[in-house]
């Protein structure tokens, strides 16, 4: 047991944990909108062109967020101007514009030979790399982005469902996506150095599609994806001190192993319930599978009866 | 009159596709009724120049005497075609009608006790109470098209527009829903636009119609624009149309013939 708590004795272990568990419980936040958006690699985009700002930024002497934040920003409000016409598609847009800003950080790094800095913690995570102000970022961001979505909780739900009709029925979409554009590039922003720019796409899509199979309910969604982020980081974090791994890749892999384990309980579940819906007439094996029988009625032609379990259950 | 919609030389279209020019059609208050005409004819295009979405390169749109985009929130009530709808969105058929009142609801992410209530009520009357928190996969076509109707009525709006709420469901719904908004025009006056492909369920149902293809070819009721003259103007081809103890039935002339070897 002391061998388990043995790592909490180190400053640097106790900041990572904490910012661990923030990233996971925001991404988890975010991932949500993400996923039930269709963007699941506006992440992977804007943590690429969050990273070629901060090269940018470190050249110019800037401080790592300035750059980062600067260009991730621009990056999704350009997102958002080249799909709104409806000719190029979000994806295509994600492709071009944050590439294209990841490909000017790698064109400075390789023109620059000076470079002393290693931007290894910004692409796979760094568990030595948490300071006291990256704690503060991370939590400010993480209050942020909390209060946003439960004050905007209703207009960016609808909005999230269907956009033009949520446009139609007074919702302001134009205002929610740059909302949700803002908090987003700073939750990746907030992510980067934990989880890194290649391993975010996974830690804000895991804990979403994962919640996804738990439930049906949007809210309890949310609340699920944000618990499951939470474990997710704090269980990675530790897998990253005990074995010695980038956290980054750490934190996507046990997210994947609680994607799997959930995926598992809920196929088994899944294959239950078909099995208790099918019934038998007579020779007659079939289902009910939107569970509506009681609309369309049960009505065979030879007016058989139920079969008991079946009466039951109706 | 009240009009609950005027078109006044209105021009829309896309880019440098022209959908139709000066077009000018009233709908006074208290209507019901159908657009009909071919696919790609502009009849969504024109529901998205009365809801506000799409915007016109000349002539001015009042709805209820609100210019274009300056139409109150609640005004008007919107049920989407079902096959946009995204099946798999984890929300409830309650928390879909919810969202009809999400525009002047509290900041608060929860529901009031009067929403509530409102939405309980209505579902009531739309026969879905029993499946208000079933997600929307799990109920069937006619209650899913009921949940989005609740959506749209929540606000109790003055205007109601339908896009395609025949396609996809099968003849019973169909019957049903179309008797459904023609209650709701007859107890409530609320004023009710729709489209639609399917002109025998129009033409049996509804009092009003619109033959559209790419501007106005004719309005009326259907005794006076269910004739093959009109049809054949908005639809092209060449239409039967056979009335039967008051009942309309509308048909392509030209059969398919069947080889010899086809049976």
């Amino acid at each position: 047991m002391d061998a388990f708590f043995a790592p909490f004795e180190y400053e640097f272990f106790r900041h990572s944990l904490i910012a661990a568990l923030l990233v996971g419980m925001l991404c988890g936040l975010i991932g949500v909108y993400i996923v039930l958006r269709g963007m699941s690699y506006i992440g992977h985009g804007l943590s690429h062109a969050a990273f070629g700002g901060a090269v940018v930024g470190f050249t110019m002497n800037l401080n790592y967020y300035v750059g980062a934040g600067a260009m991730g920003l621009l990056a999704a409000l350009l997102i958002n101007q080249v799909s709104k016409g409806g000719k190029i598609k979000s994806d295509a847009a994600i492709g071009i514009v944050t590439t294209a800003f990841f490909a000017l950080g790698v064109a400075i790094i390789s023109g620059v030979r000076k470079f002393t800095k290693s931007f290894d913690a910004a692409l796979f995570g760094n568990i030595l790399g948490v300071t006291t102000d990256d704690l503060w970022i991370i939590a400010g961001v993480t209050l942020i982005t909390g209060l946003t979505i439960f004050f905007m909780y209703k207009p960016l739900l609808f909005s999230t469902f269907d956009a033009e009709t949520a446009n139609i029925f007074g919702i302001r979409t134009g205002r929610m996506q740059l909302v949700f554009s803002v908090i987003l590039t700073l939750s990746i922003i907030a992510s980067m150095n934990i989880v890194g720019v290649t391993m975010i796409a996974a830690t804000l899509v895991i804990p979403a599609v994962t919640a996804r199979m738990m439930t049906d309910s949007f809210s309890r969604m949310l609340i699920y994806s944000t618990a499951i982020g939470a474990v997710m980081g704090v269980g990675g974090m530790y897998a990253s001190y005990l074995f010695n791994a980038a956290s980054g890749a750490t934190i996507v892999l046990f997210g994947a192993a609680i994607f799997c384990m959930v995926g598992a309980i809920y196929l088994l579940r899944k294959r239950r319930a078909l099995h208790e819906h099918l019934h038998r007439h007579g020779e007659l094996l079939h289902s009910h599978p939107h569970g509506h029988q009681h609309e369309h009625g049960h009505g065979h032609p030879d007016g058989a009866q139920q079969e008991p379990e079946q009466q039951n259950r109706a | 009159m009240t009009l609950a919609i005027q078109l006044d030389d209105v021009t829309v279209g896309y880019d440098d596709k022209l959908i139709f020019s000066r077009l000018k059609l009233d709908i006074p208050a208290g209507r019901f009724a159908g657009i009909v005409g071919p696919t790609g004819s502009g009849k969504t295009t024109l529901l998205k120049t009365i809801l506000g979405t799409q915007p016109c390169f000349a002539g001015r749109v009042s709805v209820f005497g609100h210019r274009h985009n300056k139409v109150p929130a609640g005004t008007i009530g919107y049920v989407p075609q079902l096959e946009s709808v995204d099946w798999t969105f984890p929300v409830t058929v309650e928390q879909v009608i919810l969202m009809g009142l999400y525009a002047n609801s509290h900041i608060w992410p929860w529901p009031s006790r009067a929403e509530r209530a409102a939405v309980e009520e209505l579902a009531k009357r739309l026969g879905i109470h029993d499946c208000l928190h079933h997600h929307i996969i799990n109920v069937s076509g006619g209650q899913r098209q009921r949940a989005f109707l609740a959506r749209a009525l929540i606000s109790e709006p003055k205007l109601l527009i339908l896009d395609e709420p025949t396609a996809g469901v099968d003849i019973k719904t169909q019957h049903d829903v179309l008797h459904l908004l023609g209650d709701l025009n007859a107890d409530e006056g609320i004023t009710i636009l729709l489209t639609t492909h399917d002109l025998n369920a129009i033409a049996s149902h509804l009092p009003w119609v619109v033959c559209f293809n790419n501007g106005l070819v004719a309005q009326g009721k259907p005794r006076d624009i269910f004739t093959s003259s009109i049809l054949t103007r908005t639809f092209g081809g060449d239409i039967v149309i056979v009335e039967y103890e008051g009942h309309f039935l509308i048909a392509n002339s030209t059969p398919l013939h069947i080889g010899e070897a086809g049976h």
